[in-house]
């Protein structure tokens, strides 16, 4: 079993939210292995797609520790089975005139994308999941990778049922009670 | 078009419409706008001296009175003072309200006169904080802010309010409905668990109730009461938890922990059941938490879900206000009781009332000299359960809440989680002004009171007549006692050589105070009754107490519970037997 899992996290667009969820895994001691923010289909809502490695303390602790943060409004964990997990990579690989045609070939193999080309370099931008995008640097290597950059995972659930449908009609809060 | 006023004015306003009566604090630039206003307030402002004193009136205001406290500072060094009385009331779960000035909002990240990221500062120690630059935001800020303080499991909030902001013209509209969709707290307990929850209290043979400061603050100590006394079930209060149970109430144990009684740490660790009600497992409690209470299951209520399954693992766990768990377990008790069913636990009881009889709490009366518990023992027989103890930390806290007898909540104000030293003083001087008319003593050490002392020229001149209790042992005496027991009586830098340096009485005289002295047991009474006399000014009575005394018993830190010394190289022994 892995330790590591992938929370989707519905959080109020506000500035400083990004750094009250970083401040908590640091001073909890919770490690990220990846993290990515962006906007949803509800303009006041971002959402965040973590992958939490969670040696040492527990899943739970994480996400109730998470679930104290006010900006934050729900979280779900996206199992992989019922889920669609993607990264982004852009790679730049040396491509001399002899080698270019292997590259070429294995760009088209794991169905990526040349989105740059120079003389002695091809740039390469591949899409899919961990395991996948792990297979194709393994294969590329030995060409010379010359600088890469990587996104943060984001991930879907499967089927119709969005996560978001339910918490995200206005809640009527009372006023602050009087003071005792 | 509704009337056009300053920021300054929404924001004295918005604390009016939240209720607030009280304000510590201290006025500098950036807030300087929201001083004007509050001039022609109906809002009493505690001008203080020093803004950490700000902060922690504001939470013995809050503690002792129930409502949220309130504090207010400029921006730069004036909100950074109020760093530690924050994390304070943060770790003990003290509802506080601080609003601090920021720089105007075109300033703010130039590294500006007197700028400070205050909201970057204390995210960590705050249940939540607002950075405001838009003076429409005010109200609403307000009263979110009030919202979270008060509510849930209760917390310190910051409101960080840019000049700009104050100066700028806006209108006022206090809202009538709150926007905070990832803000809902779970008061109702599930009625699932209340059942388990009951099922496991009738099987259990050992069972504690294990009460912590959250009981106090969702002020459940009647349901408790009722609790403890329909199921004949031993109580322990943890040093948050003094007076949600009467200490004098046959079935209390007293305190656990590493300075607990005998029989409240022997409640707990021979336990079949633990009963936690608002308390979080804290290490100060559990010992090494590996041998904790190795026998015990556990049910664990709180208002946080975050603190069930934290550092002990729960059986039955229970998100809810304590009351509301209190009030539903009672239902389910009763109808249990009436049906024939109870609990049997009287050779546990048995059990414990032997090591409370054998082991009560105690302290070797010193050949010469004064000694500390006698003075703090004396303190609280004459000035009573009615009056409100505030507490520095240290040996002198530990003895507070070991020999005063606490019968009613609210009336130990005390840093717990924190373990801030200096907090007594200030404390006292908030909980005066939310309790006027109760008797309010600071007992602190001569080294708790060297660091905020300087608020008793605002007691004296704001007419809030506490009183001090400096337990004067010239020396850092938690520290040394460690230093006696761990590091071979090697006192390293905790002499404070403070029977000569400064002259408490003369200092207390300085500051407009009645200045009093006592060095004999003899004088001890007819010193403390002329304290108690004096209701016009604050008093400061100087217990010149002997240094080497010792908090007894004691867990030594990391070790089990298992260990605890009765006094030192001195073990209980258990008759197990008898379990």
């Amino acid at each position: 079993m892995s330790d590591k899992h992938t929370l989707s996290v519905l959080v109020e667009d506000k500035p400083g939210v990004l750094a009250r969820i970083a401040g908590l895994f640091s001073r909890r001691g919770f490690n990220i292995d990846s993290l990515a923010v962006g906007p949803t289909e509800h303009p006041e809502v971002s959402r965040m797609t973590i992958v939490v490695n969670v040696e040492g303390s527990p899943l739970e602790q994480v996400t109730k520790q998470l679930n104290k943060l006010v900006e934050v409004i729900k979280i779900v964990e996206l199992e992989p089975t019922a889920s669609v997990h993607r990264e982004l990579v852009m790679v730049k690989i040396a491509a001399t005139a002899e080698t270019r045609g292997q590259v070429l070939d294995t760009v088209q193999l794991f169905r990526a994308k040349v989105v740059d080309v120079a003389p002695d370099a091809v740039t390469v931008q591949i899409t899919g999941n961990a395991g996948k995008i792990a297979d194709f640097l393994r294969v590329v290597e030995p060409f010379g990778v010359r600088e890469l950059v990587q996104s943060g995972m984001v991930a879907i659930g499967r089927g119709a049922r969005s996560i978001s449908e339910r918490n995200l009609r206005p809640v009527a809060v009372p006023a602050p009670p009087a003071a005792v | 078009m509704s009337e056009q006023i300053t920021g300054a004015q929404s924001l004295v306003r918005s604390l009016e419409a939240a209720g607030v009566e009280d304000i510590f604090g201290i006025p500098g630039g950036a807030i300087l706008p929201a001083y004007d206003p509050l001039m022609d307030s109906s809002i009493r402002h505690v001008l203080v001296r020093h803004e950490q004193g700000a902060g922690h009136a504001a939470q013995g205001y809050a503690t002792a009175s129930g409502k949220v406290g309130v504090c207010m500072a400029t921006s730069g060094p004036g909100a950074t003072n109020l760093v530690t009385p924050i994390a304070d009331a943060h770790m003990d779960s003290v509802p506080m309200v601080a609003v601090t000035g920021q720089v105007g909002s075109s300033l703010i990240g130039t590294d500006a006169f007197q700028e400070a990221d205050i909201r970057g500062i204390t995210m960590p120690i705050t249940k939540h904080n607002f950075l405001v630059t838009d003076p429409a935001d005010i109200p609403r800020t307000v009263a979110e802010a009030f919202y979270i303080a008060s509510t849930g499991r209760p917390g310190p909030v910051l409101v960080d309010v840019a000049k700009s902001a104050l100066t700028s013209m806006t209108s006022f509209d206090w809202p009538t409905e709150l926007h905070l969709p990832g803000y809902r707290p779970v008061t109702k307990p599930h009625s699932k668990q209340i059942r388990e929850a009951a099922r496991l209290i009738l099987e259990s043979r050992r069972p504690v109730l294990y009460v912590g400061g959250g009981t106090i603050r969702a002020n459940a100590h009647a349901e408790l009461r009722l609790l403890a006394e329909l199921t004949g079930i031993p109580v322990v209060t943890t040093l948050m938890a003094r007076g949600a149970f009467p200490d004098s109430h046959p079935q209390h144990l007293g305190m656990p922990g590493m300075h607990g009684t005998v029989a409240a740490v022997a409640g707990l660790q021979k336990s079949d059941l633990i009963i936690s009600l608002g308390a979080r497992f804290d290490d100060r409690v559990t010992g090494n938490l590996d041998s904790f209470a190795p026998g015990a299951k556990v049910i664990h209520a709180d208002i946080d879900p975050a603190e069930i399954g934290k550092n002990r693992h729960a059986d039955v766990p229970i998100v809810g206000d304590v009351r509301e768990v209190l009030g539903d377990l009672l239902v389910a008790l009763r109808a249990e009781a009436e049906a024939g069913r109870q609990g049997d636990y009287e050779g546990w009881v048995a059990f414990l009332s032997g090591v409370k009889g054998k082991y009560p709490l105690g302290y070797d009366k010193p050949v010469e000299g004064l000694s500390p518990q006698y003075v703090i023992e004396r303190l609280g027989d004459i000035a009573g359960p009615d009056a409100i103890y505030a507490a520095g930390v240290g040996q002198h806290q530990m003895w507070a809440a070991q020999f005063v007898s606490y019968e009613k909540p609210r009336t130990w104000l005390n840093s717990g989680g924190l373990g801030t030293m200096g907090f007594a003083v200030p404390a006292a001087m908030g909980a005066k002004v939310g309790m006027p008319d109760t008797t309010v003593w600071a007992v602190d050490g001569d080294g708790c009171f060297q660091m905020t002392n300087q608020e008793l020229a605002t007691c004296a001149i704001n007419d809030i007549p506490i009183k001090v209790a400096i337990i004067n042992n010239e020396s850092l005496g938690m520290v040394r006692q460690w230093q006696t027991l761990f590091y071979n009586e090697r006192y390293s830098n905790t002499d404070l050589h403070s029977k000569r340096i400064p002259d408490f009485v003369k200092l207390a005289d300085a500051y407009g105070c009645v200045g009093l002295a006592c060095d004999s047991p003899d004088d001890v009474d007819s010193t403390i009754e002329k304290a108690m006399a004096i209701n016009d000014v604050p008093v400061v009575v100087d217990f010149r107490v002997h240094r080497d005394a010792m908090v007894w018993p004691m867990v030594a830190a990391g070790t089990s519970n298992d260990d605890i010394k009765y006094a030192r190289d001195l073990a209980p022994q258990f008759d197990e037997d008898d379990l």
